[in-house]
């Protein structure tokens, strides 16, 4: 067993017992959160602030469904496929989501690898994670053209209540829009990566900073966050 | 907890975090306009804001022209009215208020009160700069556009703001309104995120928050709640988008327009309220929880003693931050919402009190037998605790369910929230312009103007406000175009309502002497030197005035006490800045 890491810090203050050292430590010298880097930091930040986002929009939705007077359609039959003649609700759903959840573990990996500073695999990584993500936006356009044709219309579907529709494309266009930022970010790190970049300490085309390999892991916390994401959609859209 | 005094023999913690590298502009253009300097960033969004705030200023002269003398100017006519409330709301809220409090004095203030070189990302804190600019382009782009901007009122309702009723609502300007509020959004996320990592991770050696001026307790509690209260207005933003441009309807019900039944129905307008206040009210004290930061650094400056009760300070911001999202359905108790909820939400309002209450005793303990001067900030801070403490009490009434029913919708509320998020905090605003222009231009705003200014100013705003709660007592009614020959109004609203409107037209006057001020002080000020103020935080200690990039020279400070060591017994000065280490340690030093 190797000995723990002193901190610095804690050494040099003295620390109060129960609640009020617990709020020592928060206000503690120069971080909050000690060994958790600004990049990672802001990172988690934004992602709280995401989440309120996606969670007014889910919230709104529900709102909107129970107040509605008129049938909501049933999601298992309107997200069904004929395949092979059989009948499969929520099939293409159930493939989306084994894919995105795919990428998070390909994504975990890539962050493994990163931190060996493996270029090679990192990179093979996060593209296959991009490449699964793309496969989901893909299945999801095709998804969505599905129910254009079938008469879906932000304003009115001919099943139910208008407000399926409407909710439907703008939770998923959302999501989608996540995701699709998300492969970008990946190709653009994956490219990073690739070149060597972290090993060479080049310098940011924008910002002019010094990049290191822990934007792997940045950019698989905003990955994941997605998928999280979606497992609520999920959940509250498609299984409700 | 860690003692926010100096603590004597307590080792210095070595640094955690290497000194940043800055980017070196090599341009005049990245220098002074795409500058990645947090302190230029500020300027930028100071400037940008009050530009703007000028115009709402203007909309505001117009409409009580209206009130005032109903029927003389006839290029105020109803529609125009209406443009001119919303965009004055809106305008000031948004893109006054909450950028110049959280962009401005944010980005000057967060990196030099806690030591920092600069935000943690200054690509991005320039950004949202930038974008918060082209907000406000959009916002200004809809006074021109065919059918003018939206007059749906500031808190944009539908299904009025998207009916053809409403000015701007079949044309451009809703959804101008509403796309330049997403892109606000999106810019001060950009900023928030800086401003929140920064204090957080990006302090200096001795910086614990416990130590942090109440000024950046203040702007970082905001913009922690900014950052989650604004995705409500985002998400409500963008479903009234769709509502108006795809047809959908998620908050428009059946209805039917001009005798023409439409094709929205189904939808929840008391949803758009919900997800609208649940923004709105944190929204309030994302513009009071500055003020309250700044308001408390400059009286204790200016009474050259320490903030009674700091722990107290920095967790009854805390607390307010928190309460601040569990109330936000006392703006709907006449909407037709369930009246249990507003048995909740009353009592939740009224706990805020407790609080905010302790604020104001602890302001009002430092003044105690403090060694007061009667500076222009001092002035300025002054008047605030007094507006703050007039506005919260005309909360009480509105807080309360069976009070605020007969009293909704009146002048009454109007009087109370430009009191409570009007007044007071353009007070502080004001007081940390003449507080912090020495350190940002080197130079002192002029006495005699600033004088002026104030006097002109606080005398006027309760000209203003204090008869607008008598004429909403007596039944006016707010957002009205005209009273018309209404029974129940009385003759003294009517010369009242005359008076509000010349008082009004002075006090906005009076900002031009201010404004005459901040550019003729540039050239002509008094020479300030580095710390004018003789105050303890640390961006009175940089080593240049005004502070050029980087703020510190070679070495960062260190932090060795408190913000609030004024006329410390025995000390030889009367204040002692927060990098002075205490003579114990400065010994100890020197031995080894």
């Amino acid at each position: 067993m190797s000995a723990p890491i002193k901190n610095p810090a804690a050494e040099t203050l003295p620390r109060p017992p129960g609640l009020a050292g617990l709020a020592a430590d928060w206000a503690s010298d120069q971080r909050t959160f000690k060994n958790v880097s600004w990049g990672k930091a802001m990172m988690w930040i934004f992602l709280l602030s995401d989440t309120f986002v996606f969670g007014c929009f889910l919230l709104a939705y529900m709102a909107a469904r129970m107040a509605t007077t008129v049938p909501w359609p049933n999601p298992s039959e309107v997200f069904a496929l004929e395949i092979g003649g059989t009948h499969l609700p929520l099939i293409l759903i159930a493939i989306m989501t084994f894919v995105l959840i795919s990428s998070s573990g390909t994504m975990a990996m890539a962050v493994n690898y990163g931190y060996r500073r493996d270029r090679r695999k990192t990179a093979a990584l996060m593209l296959l994670t991009a490449l699964f993500g793309a496969t989901f936006v893909g299945m999801q356009a095709f998804e969505w053209s599905k129910l254009i044709a079938e008469g879906v219309r932000p304003w009115g579907n001919p099943w139910g209540a208008a407000q399926f529709g409407s909710s439907f494309f703008m939770i998923t266009g959302f999501h989608g829009t996540h995701v699709t930022f998300g492969v970008i970010f990946l190709l653009i790190v994956a490219r990073k990566v690739w070149r060597g970049d972290f090993d060479t300490e080049r310098r940011g085309f924008f910002t002019s900073r010094k990049g290191r390999y822990e934007i792997v892991e940045i950019t698989g916390l905003y990955w994941h966050f997605v998928d999280l994401v979606w497992v609520f959609i999920f959940a509250f859209f498609y299984l409700w | 907890m860690v003692d926010v005094r100096s603590g004597i023999g307590e080792a210095l913690p070595p640094p955690e975090v290497e000194d940043v590298e800055l980017y070196h502009p090599h341009s005049w253009w990245t220098r002074y306009v795409f500058s990645q300097d947090a302190k230029i960033i500020a300027i930028q969004y100071a400037t940008t804001a009050i530009a703007i705030g000028m115009v709402a200023l203007v909309l505001s002269w117009l409409m009580r022209l209206q009130l005032g003398f109903p029927g003389t100017f006839q290029l105020i006519d109803a529609e125009a009215y209406y443009q001119f409330i919303t965009m004055h709301g809106m305008i000031m809220v948004i893109y006054l208020l909450t950028a110049l409090f959280l962009g401005g004095f944010g980005n000057y203030l967060i990196p030099l009160m806690v030591g920092a070189r600069d935000m943690v990302f200054p690509y991005a804190n320039m950004l949202s700069y930038w974008i918060y600019l082209l907000a406000v382009l959009v916002l200004v782009a809809s006074f021109f556009a065919p059918g003018g901007p939206t007059g749906a009122g500031w808190t944009l309702y539908p299904p009025q703001a998207v009916l053809s009723g409403t000015p701007g609502g079949k044309d451009w300007g809703i959804i101008l309104m509403l796309s330049s509020l997403i892109i606000f959004i999106i810019g001060f996320t950009m900023g928030g995120l800086n401003y929140v990592v920064t204090v957080l991770q990006g302090r200096t050696r001795g910086m614990t928050l416990m130590r942090m001026p109440l000024t950046v307790w203040g702007i970082f509690t905001a913009t922690v709640m900014a950052l989650l209260a604004f995705p409500a207005l985002f998400v409500a933003c963008v479903m009234m988008l769709f509502d108006r441009l795809l047809g959908t309807s998620f908050f428009m019900p059946a209805i039917v327009e001009m005798g023409e039944q439409l094709q929205h129905g189904g939808g929840s307008p008391i949803l758009f309220q919900h997800l609208f206040w649940f923004f709105g009210h944190p929204e309030v004290y994302i513009v009071a929880l500055p003020a309250f930061g700044i308001v408390s650094d400059l009286i204790s400056t200016h009474a050259r003693k320490n903030i009674f009760g700091y722990r107290m300070m920095v967790w009854a911001i805390v607390i307010i931050g928190g309460l601040s999202f569990i109330v936000w359905a006392h703006h709907m108790y006449v909407s037709g919402m369930n009246p249990y909820f507003g048995f909740f939400f009353a009592t939740t309002t009224l706990i805020i009190a407790v609080p905010t209450a302790i604020k104001v005793y602890n302001w009002v303990l430092t003044l105690w037998r403090g060694n007061i001067h009667l500076t222009l900030p001092m002035l300025f801070a002054l008047a605030f605790i007094v507006t703050f403490v007039n506005g919260g009490l005309t909360g009480l009434f509105l807080g309360n369910v069976v009070v605020d029913v007969p009293l909704s919708d009146t002048m009454f509320v109007v009087a109370h929230f430009h009191m409570v998020m009007g007044v007071a905090p353009i007070m502080v605003i004001f007081g940390a312009i003449y507080h912090w222009y020495p350190k940002i231009t080197g130079r002192m705003l002029n006495e005699v103007l600033g004088q002026i200014h104030f006097w002109v100013t606080f005398i006027g705003a309760y000209a203003i406000f204090f008869p607008m709660h008598y004429v909403g007592l007596v039944g006016v009614p707010r957002r009205y175009y005209e009273l018309g020959e209404m029974a129940f109004v009385a003759d003294s609203v009517h010369s009242l309502n005359a008076f509000i409107s010349v008082m009004a037209l002075i006090v906005g006057a009076a900002q031009i002497v201010f404004l005459f001020n901040l550019v003729w002080s540039l050239r002509h000020g008094r020479e300030a030197g580095g710390n004018p103020w003789r105050a303890t935080t640390l961006e009175w200690q940089t080593p240049e005035t005004p502070p050029p990039h980087g703020n510190w020279g070679k070495e960062l400070p260190v932090v060795y006490r408190w913000a609030y060591d004024y006329s410390v017994p025995g000390a030889p000065e009367d204040f002692i800045p927060q990098n002075q280490p205490s003579p114990g340690r400065v010994s100890h030093e020197a031995a080894s």
